[in-house]
């Protein structure tokens, strides 16, 4: 579940360096806009349409208004404008579909079964599976297709990529609308699980350890990570947590994500920092 | 014509290095401290005081110790709220268990406890930087306000887990808890602010000050001219996490009077970078900007629609609020990367070759 906003997160750190704050809100936005979408009356297919839509859209704003007048600037100021792009969306999809708890039911059944005497929720394979394909397509896509090679390009050294032809805008706005798609898969699967609602942008905050662990730019990585800090947090929580009050899940993952920073800092699979005076 | 600094000859190097070299910023600067002391706690409304000019300070004096981590040394911190805690809580246990110690005494030694705090967390930064600190800094935001929640011998056992200001004294004078008057209250704060702004002030001008620039800009180079990086950097997390703390020892006892560890939330955190990247990264007077902007907007987006008139549903005019922030904050990013000190700084370029720009 958290590789799944995590993967949204190293997409986009990946093609354009930006550390993506609005990656959970983005999530959140696509959930609400599905969910009030179906609320309407608009059957579930056409609803995803338009999600899709509306988020491709929205990539192509973000890439005009925000990115392009910021060209340039150091990490930390787009890293900040990431920071009011979550204000600002958290603000627009609250006002264009309220801001209830929404239930958000994809046809799955949130039901446990039993394999080999582990305990399986159907949903939660459901989401796992899904990240699995998500990976495998979006691996042949990044390194299958033109396109991909070109967003590799631009990772490397924008400067290079675009002394050689490849148009930086145009693949910011496919960046950021695969980054938005990620989302909306993102925003199915834990909308399905918990209701739409507010605290999932808090999740973004959650795939910071997540990205540390897999390491920055990888996806596979990011997938990894993941699983580490889902699973990790609830065994913590059950085994170690009554021993020292509880509710340690909060902060059990930033805990995990500090030892590996001291030992491993580029993560399981991120390349290694080289820096040179 | 009013802003001219010629004739101003600087004859010694004490003149050239001074705080303010030009004597027009010393004559201002003088007379808006006074005004500040003077004015507000006689003319200001209890509303103004109370809901503006409190937390303008309290958050001025967090945004300069932020901004001293992050805008001079180069270390992004997001565990602001974390140190804050830190400082109002042990500020509360201190008052509560030596009741006879002075409440300036109070905050120093919680800013103290705060510094030690912030200098165990600020151990990470030896070996990593950008983002990945980021996370190291968020780890001891969600690790210490779990620790205010769970441990009830922070909160004296209180059942509701709320810390309350007690009444204390400065020089016969009731400045903090409930009964205190704002008056009183600001010009406490006012004072604090006064007195570390200028501290920090000093410290960026200094030798300390230079080698967090180094730091900052360059951290091998820096080791290299013979700069001790371990030193240096954990100094300014231990100086940052004393404003930090004297900060969050304010807001508790001289802003909100109670507060739960819900008021240092990473959202807290948030708020006060906000503060420092808006008003402008490496300016002391940035932070002051910054917190007027983080503090003001809010108010001024309330009250807005009345003044125009329009009627609208709270939860609406919350949301239009937020995307007029998060618009704002986008904008001034874009317009002026470099905050709002850098505007101050064009404007008085200009103020200096007025009338005759050429």
């Amino acid at each position: 579940m958290y590789s799944l906003v995590a993967l949204g997160f190293v997409l986009i750190f990946k093609a354009s360096g930006v550390f993506n704050f609005a990656q959970g809100v983005m999530v959140l936005f696509a959930a609400l806009t599905l969910v009030g979408l179906m609320e309407r009356g608009v059957p579930v297919v056409l609803a995803l349409g338009l999600t899709v839509l509306v988020m491709i859209l929205l990539a192509f704003a973000i890439e005009r208004v925000v990115l392009r007048p910021l060209v340039n600037q150091e990490h930390i100021i787009l890293f900040m404008a990431t920071i009011g792009l979550t204000f600002f969306l958290e603000g627009f999809g609250e006002m264009l579909w309220g801001s209830n708890v929404k239930r958000l039911d994809v046809g799955i059944p949130d039901e446990s079964f039993m394999v080999a005497g582990v305990l399986v929720n159907r949903l939660e394979l459901t989401a796992a599976l899904t990240a699995a394909i998500l990976v495998a397509v979006l691996a042949v896509f990044f390194h299958g297709t033109r396109i991909g090679r070109a967003l590799r390009a631009v990772a490397d050294d924008h400067e290079a990529a675009l002394s050689i032809g490849i148009p930086l805008k145009t693949i910011w706005v496919i960046v950021w609308s695969v980054a938005g798609g990620v989302a909306i898969v993102a925003g199915i699967m834990w909308g399905a699980k918990s209701g739409v609602q507010f605290s999932l942008s808090l999740i973004a905050l959650k795939s910071l350890p997540v990205l540390i662990l897999g390491g920055f730019t990888s996806v596979p990585g990011a997938i990894a990570g993941g699983l580490i800090i889902g699973v990790g947090e609830k065994i913590g929580e059950v085994y170690w947590g009554p021993l020292v009050g509880g509710a340690i899940e909060n902060w059990f993952a930033y805990g995990l994500a500090l030892v590996f920073l001291l030992f491993r800092p580029q993560g399981l699979f991120g390349e290694k920092i080289i820096e040179r005076v | 014509m009013i802003y001219r600094t010629a004739g101003q000859f600087k004859t010694t190097y004490a003149s050239d290095q001074a705080i303010f070299p030009i004597v027009q910023d010393r004559v201002v600067v003088t007379l808006a401290l006074v005004a500040a002391f003077v004015i507000p706690p006689a003319l200001a409304s209890e509303y103004w005081l109370q809901a503006v000019l409190i937390p303008l300070l309290v958050y001025a004096l967090a945004a300069i110790g932020l901004n001293l981590l992050t805008g001079y040394a180069g270390q992004l911190s997001l565990g602001t709220g974390g140190f804050m805690a830190v400082g109002a809580y042990s500020a509360f246990k201190l008052s509560t268990a030596f009741p006879h110690l002075d409440i300036v005494a109070v905050f120093l030694l919680a800013g103290l406890v705060a510094a030690g705090v912030g200098l165990l967390f600020g151990i990470p930064s030896l070996r990593i930087k950008g983002f990945y600190l980021a996370v190291a800094t968020l780890a001891a935001q969600f690790f210490l306000i779990w620790l205010f929640n769970k441990v009830a011998w922070f909160v004296n056992y209180a059942p509701s887990g709320t810390i309350t200001a007690p009444d204390r004294e400065v020089l016969g004078v009731l400045v903090t808890g409930p009964n205190a008057t704002s008056g009183a209250r600001y010009v406490m704060a006012l004072a604090f602010v006064a007195i570390f702004g200028l501290v920090a002030k000093n410290l960026v001008r200094g030798r300390l000050g230079r080698a967090w620039m180094a730091i900052r800009d360059r951290d091998i180079a820096a080791e290299i001219i013979g700069i001790r990086p371990l030193r240096t950097k954990l100094l300014a997390f231990g100086i940052s996490s004393f404003y930090c703390g004297v900060a969050g020892a304010e807001l508790v006892f001289l802003y909100l009077g109670s507060a739960e560890t819900l008021a240092f939330d990473v959202n807290q955190s948030f708020l006060v970078l906000f503060m420092v990247i808006i008003g402008g990264l490496g300016s002391i007077l940035g932070s002051f900007l910054g917190a007027a902007f983080i503090v003001l907007v809010p108010i001024f987006l309330t009250n807005a629609p009345h003044w125009l008139g329009l009627n609208m549903s709270v939860a609406l005019q919350k949301h239009i609020e937020l995307m007029i922030f998060g618009g704002l904050i986008i904008f001034f990013l874009i317009v002026e990367p470099h905050g709002l000190a850098r505007l101050w700084q064009i404007t008085k370029e200009k103020l200096r070759l007025w009338p005759f720009p050429h």
